[in-house]
């Protein structure tokens, strides 16, 4: 059984949807003009097995993002369907819910009530979660006292001891200083050896072809290429190569 | 919809709620204080305007008004920021697979330390005006937790149309000032009408009012008739909240 499987998705989004106030709902209410329609996704298909991981690349807007919330359940496809066998974690965007007048230790409680750790959970993981972020010392300051690279770090400790099965990854690596991002990325190939799924999202090329065995290409909302990932990353960067010359360059 | 959160719910709402209650007393330097000054000044006022402008021989005046003010100003601030919880929230909603209904649930809840402070307020005055403690206290707790569930279901309704119609929280804050004449807050439930009496009760703003006299100034128990409204509404009201909240939360990515 595949652990993700994404059949046949599309999505699409409503122009000028950003309009609520009363008056243009009335409006609308009364002259029923057509609204026009953008598809984020169109026939997306592709499904992830025990141990495997998925990259996604595409340039900006090609639905990467979409993809990746559809995957997560925060948003539902218009066609198609998403089956999920197991426990995901998404570092969609790192310290979401992180308040500046909270100390690093509230923060850290909060976040993994979020991401869905249980109260037992959280009180073992706690100690363990600090010890990887390195900031002991300053646990118990105000989070706006802090950095931005410490309080990625303090973010970053959380989602990866969640301990998920599925790990989702939204161009959030790189995070913190070197010895730091090289902890990390150890700390995920752990958790690859360990048979658990990847999905990652990311513009750097070389992040990808070190994490990932399979990729995926969007373009503008399709698939344009998928396979292994060194496959999918030549013809992307071949893509990329003709664009620039089609262009004058 | 896909439920790919499998965490704890009730541990996500207390970490949510205790998360509100630290930011904002942090921030006050008078801390809880600021929970018992406005109802004391608006305590004052009233009795002020209804014992010496217009004459009133009543020496319980005081307690009376702040029987109604203590709900009264608990459901408006919880409903106005239940209301705009889910727009508030954008950075949880879009970004965190949690289940949804925890959101506007939670920021009702988190008005409860000062709805607390205000209660130990209106019984420290009830004693201290001379009404004893008596064992209809008893029904209270049961009381408080009918107005919060109605809340609850109520900011469930007005999240969602917040969400689709951002005037929302405009209308709620009307339908609050309003409030304030239609709930027998400075005036005795007996000059409402006979006729619209009974119907009057399903308000349950009303209702809790009405109960609460009856306990700390009557020292009796709430009527049977009256209490049952206010359970059959708030609980009524709980289940249509989760049902249309239910129904529309799958629309929330696209529109916050």
């Amino acid at each position: 059984m595949s652990i993700v499987s994404v059949q046949n998705v599309s999505k699409f989004f409503y122009r000028h949807a950003g309009q609520m106030l009363l008056r243009q709902r009335l409006v609308h209410l009364f002259r029923r003009s057509p609204r026009e329609r953008f598809y984020a996704l169109r026939d997306v298909s592709f499904a992830i097995e025990h141990g495997e991981s998925l990259g996604i690349m595409g340039h900006n807007g090609a639905g990467k993002s979409t993809l990746l919330n559809i995957a997560t359940s925060l948003c539902t496809p218009n066609e198609g369907s998403v089956t999920v066998n197991g426990r995901v974690a998404a570092l969609l965007e790192l310290g979401s819910g992180f308040h500046p007048d909270l100390t690093g230790a509230e923060n850290v409680r909060v976040n993994a009530a979020l991401l869905g750790l249980t109260r037992r959970q959280a009180g073992e993981r706690f100690d363990e979660i600090i010890e990887f972020s390195e900031l002991k010392d300053v646990i118990d300051e105000p989070l706006r006292t802090y950095s931005s690279g410490m309080t990625m770090r303090l973010a970053f400790s959380v989602a990866i001891n969640v301990d998920p099965d599925i790990l989702i990854i939204d161009e959030v690596l790189g995070v913190g200083d070197q010895s730091f991002s090289a902890k990390c990325s150890e700390r995920i190939l752990k958790f690859r050896e360990a048979g658990k799924a990847m999905l990652v999202v990311s513009h750097s090329l070389a992040t990808l072809k070190n994490l990932c065995d399979w990729g995926l290409w969007l373009d503008h909302g399709r698939v344009a290429r998928v396979g292994p990932i060194r496959e999918v990353i030549e013809a992307y960067e071949d893509h990329g190569l003709e664009q620039a010359v089609a262009n004058g360059r | 919809m896909l439920s790919m959160w499998n965490g704890d719910p009730l541990f996500l709402l207390q970490n949510l709620v205790l998360k509100d209650f630290r930011i904002r007393y942090r921030n006050m330097s008078l801390g809880v204080l600021w929970s018992l000054l406005n109802p004391i000044v608006m305590m004052g006022v009233l009795t002020f305007v209804f014992t010496k402008v217009f004459p009133n021989p009543d020496r319980q005046f005081p307690v009376f008004v702040l029987c109604g003010l203590v709900p009264y100003s608990f459901f408006t601030v919880a409903w106005s920021t239940g209301t705009t919880s889910i727009v508030d929230s954008t950075g949880l909603v879009k970004r965190v697979p949690l289940p949804r209904e925890i959101v506007p649930i939670a920021s009702v809840l988190s008005n409860c330390l000062h709805l607390l402070i205000q209660i130990l307020l209106l019984l420290f005055l009830i004693v201290a005006f001379g009404n004893g403690v008596n064992i209809q206290w008893a029904w209270l707790p049961l009381l408080w937790v009918l107005e919060i569930i109605f809340v609850c279901g109520l900011s469930l309704i007005t999240s969602t149309i917040n969400v689709h119609i951002r005037d929302t929280r405009y209308v709620v804050e009307s339908i609050n000032s309003v409030l304030f004449w239609l709930v027998p807050i400075f005036y005795s439930f007996d000059i409402i009408s006979k006729r619209y009496a009974e119907y009057y009760q399903f308000n349950p703003l009303a209702a809790m009012v009405l109960c609460l006299r009856a306990i700390l100034l009557h020292h009796q128990a709430p009527h049977p008739g009256t209490l049952l409204k206010l359970a059959a509404v708030s609980c009524g009201m709980f289940v249509v909240g989760l049902v249309v909240f239910r129904r529309w939360k799958h629309t929330f990515y696209e529109y916050i």
